[in-house]
């Protein structure tokens, strides 16, 4: 079973090669990225059945044992998080595939863009599996390598000028976990996690501390956190509609998992727990009244990301094990619900030419289907109870509750504030774009209107253009997944649950590394 | 443990020039500052292996402690790599930049001064927002905020060049 651990990262590495090589056969490019994320998807089902079922795995990469050598580890929340990955880079592959068919690859070159993301698809699973945490690093700068050519795709003005502060934000963060690390290596001599759980014990607690909080820093900045989430708004929305689902269902999700990671096993204690609640608290708050100032979908759904990781952080920072387990949850509902709802703003783009809610109007009739593929994952997102949004935060709160603090009641609060507001901003782009009638929209421009000049003897105008049926099909399996959590929210949130009680503590991780005791 | 002074020290000077560099607004410096933290950080990674001895290689019966820690130094052999692989990058970017714009100083983002406006946030308009944020810097910082104008009104001037080249883009 271990060497399945591997083959995450490796498939799609060895497949990014393949698809650079044949760039000028986009038929077999298209036919090797799908098959590396099938089969990296079937891998990650094998190994949570296993995780769940029999014990977690740790792979030692070239056979050196575990201190010295670099560990691969995959327990619970690993195993869960390379699924749910897996899902939504196949479902924006083929979104993405439609919509290079759709504009003769334009948007998305063929002969670079598929082995970028497959490098980023890479970099995300190597994330998800480091028990090492300079492999940790190297993760982190594949992926982010990769996101930068995503975001630059085509290279106009607009997208070099976000590109740039997005490059730059990132590098930063990028030397706040490279000094993280080395000072850790000061501290305790070991970069391997479970090592240096082991040793952070002697390590006096205001060293401890300054350690804590560079990591802190440096992931707040991946995951989007209050005062390091202002790059997120201003990047994400120039990219082209699939870059951004997938940036925005993931690369965000990476830190947040990251967190968990430090939070639960580098640095158990419960020193910055209450830092952490107030830094929840703000970056739900903000981030939801950026949402609703903003007039772009894109733009208003890129604060709503932001306002969201707060609620992971509120469940991450009680410490407890229904906190984790209900941030758990909540990561695998946002990540579905987050990417289906940018992947419906590639649809409103495709449909009605723009994404600005001040110009859109009347694509209820144009496209109902749509409608109902953006209404769905929308009312989702704002907790309407049957979905899965609603069930993430009723955990959330009610792991928040048990602890009974005064901080905790003022987060409920403010947790359900944030999701009135999410409602309300999703809700006035759903009655702007779609529900309002053309005639209500002020100096409406069709999308049409190119070929209708080109075309003047015509007659017969459609209202609007249609989606090419692959971007569609792509949105309408990750609405039907995003039912699914709701459906077999028994089961997922009991998963996550035991998820939850293998980080309570760093003993269970310690002893997935060193099976045989501590090695000390 | 014990280590040596001097490199603290150049580190702690690299560390100083390079944040100070990033934080400038035009590209090109950012790339020289992103560079001096780069080795800044690298040496960090150094300092951090502890003291200096000879090279670590087994056998040969020199005990452990007068050896070299090595796994800093692939650490930074790695971090080498990686900040090699994204200088390119950014250069490429840069570059990129400067063909589009004639500049590689950071532009404003438009959308944002458009939403500010219409939400009717006083005083915003691109230029004031621009010199009213470096206000409080030297005067020749304030010529090079002005040139950086002078720029963004050249951009204007040459949106045609702009919208042709982004036609082969």
């Amino acid at each position: 079973m271990n060497a399945l651990v591997p083959l995450v990262v490796l498939i799609p590495l060895v497949s990014a090669a393949l698809t650079l090589i044949l760039g000028k056969r986009p038929k077999a490019q298209r036919f090797i990225a799908i098959g590396a994320l099938v089969v990296v998807l079937a891998i990650g089902t094998v190994l949570i059945s296993v995780v769940d079922a029999e014990r977690s795995l740790a792979m030692e990469v070239g056979g050196w044992a575990s201190p010295f050598g670099i560990v691969l580890v995959v327990d619970r929340l690993s195993a869960l998080m390379v699924v749910v990955s897996a899902i939504v880079l196949l479902a924006v592959l083929v979104f993405s595939l439609g919509q290079g068919l759709a504009d003769r690859d334009n948007e998305t070159p063929v002969s670079i863009y598929y082995p970028t993301y497959l490098i980023l698809a890479a970099g995300v699973f190597n994330a998800f599996i480091a028990g090492d945490l300079f492999n940790l690093y190297v993760g982190f700068e594949i992926l982010l390598v990769a996101s930068y050519v995503l975001i630059t795709l085509g290279g106009t003005q607009e997208r070099i000028r976000a590109g740039t502060t997005y490059v730059v934000v990132s590098l930063v963060s990028s030397f706040f976990f490279l000094a993280a690390i080395a000072m850790i290596y000061g501290a305790v001599g070991t970069v391997n996690i479970a090592q240096i759980s082991l040793r952070m014990e002697q390590i006096p607690l205001d060293v401890q501390i300054v350690l804590h909080v560079m990591l802190l820093i440096a992931f707040g900045i991946k995951a989007a956190i209050f005062p390091l989430s202002f790059w997120l708004p201003d990047s994400y929305p120039t990219a082209p509609a699939p870059v951004t689902a997938v940036f925005a269902g993931l690369l965000t999700k990476v830190g947040v998992y990251a967190i968990i990671r430090t939070e639960t096993i580098i640095f158990p204690g419960p020193e910055l727990n209450t830092a952490l609640m107030v830094v929840a608290l703000l970056t739900m708050v903000i981030g939801v009244l950026g949402a609703v100032a903003q007039a772009d979908i894109k733009r208003l759904l890129s604060f709503t990301l932001v306002s969201h990781i707060g609620y992971m952080i509120l469940g991450i920072s009680l410490g407890t094990v229904a906190g984790t387990a209900a941030a758990i949850y909540y990561i695998v509902h946002h990540i579905i619900v987050q990417t289906t709802l940018f992947l419906g703003a590639g649809l409103i783009e495709r449909i009605g030419g723009t994404t600005s809610i001040t110009k859109l109007g009347g694509l209820l009739k144009a496209a109902p289907l749509v409608a109902v593929m953006f209404l769905v994952p929308a009312l989702n997102l704002g907790g309407i109870p049957p979905f899965s949004g609603f069930i993430g935060k009723l955990g959330l709160f009610e792991a928040t509750a048990q602890q009974g603090t005064p901080l905790g009641y003022v987060l409920i609060g403010a947790g359900a504030l944030v999701s009135l507001l999410t409602l309300y901003a999703l809700a006035r782009v759903w009655n702007m774009a779609f529900w309002r009638p053309v005639k209500d929209v002020q100096g409406y421009q069709s999308p049409l209107l190119d070929s209708v000049s080109e075309a003047p003897g015509s007659t017969k105008v459609r209202a609007a253009r249609r989606a090419p049926t692959l971007m569609v099909v792509a949105t309408g399996i990750m609405v039907l997944v995003s039912l699914a959590l709701t459906v077999f929210a028994g089961p997922l949130y009991s998963y996550s649950d035991r998820a939850g009680q293998n980080l309570q503590g760093p003993r269970t991780y310690i002893g997935i590394v060193f099976p045989g005791g501590d090695n000390e | 443990m014990t280590i040596a002074l001097i490199p603290i020290i150049v580190m702690a000077v690299l560390y100083a020039c390079g944040i100070f560099l990033m934080l400038e607004r035009s590209v090109t410096r950012v790339l020289l500052g992103f560079l001096l933290v780069g080795n800044a950080t690298n040496l960090l990674l150094l300092i951090m292996a502890g003291k200096a001895g000879i090279a670590p290689i087994v056998g040969g019966g020199i005990p452990a402690e007068d050896m070299t820690d090595p796994l800093p130094q692939a650490l930074i052999l790695t971090a080498i790599v990686i900040t090699f692989g994204v200088s390119a990058f950014l250069l490429a970017l840069i570059y990129r930049a400067w063909r589009l714009a004639q500049g590689d100083t950071l532009q404003d983002d438009e959308e944002d001064i458009a939403l500010r406006t219409s939400l009717g946030v006083p005083g915003e308009n691109p230029a004031d927002a621009t010199s009213g944020s470096d206000a409080d810097e030297d005067g020749a910082e304030m010529r090079d905020i002005e040139e950086a104008d002078a720029q963004a009104a050249a951009v204007e001037t040459e949106q045609l060049t702009i919208t042709t080249d982004r036609g082969d883009a």
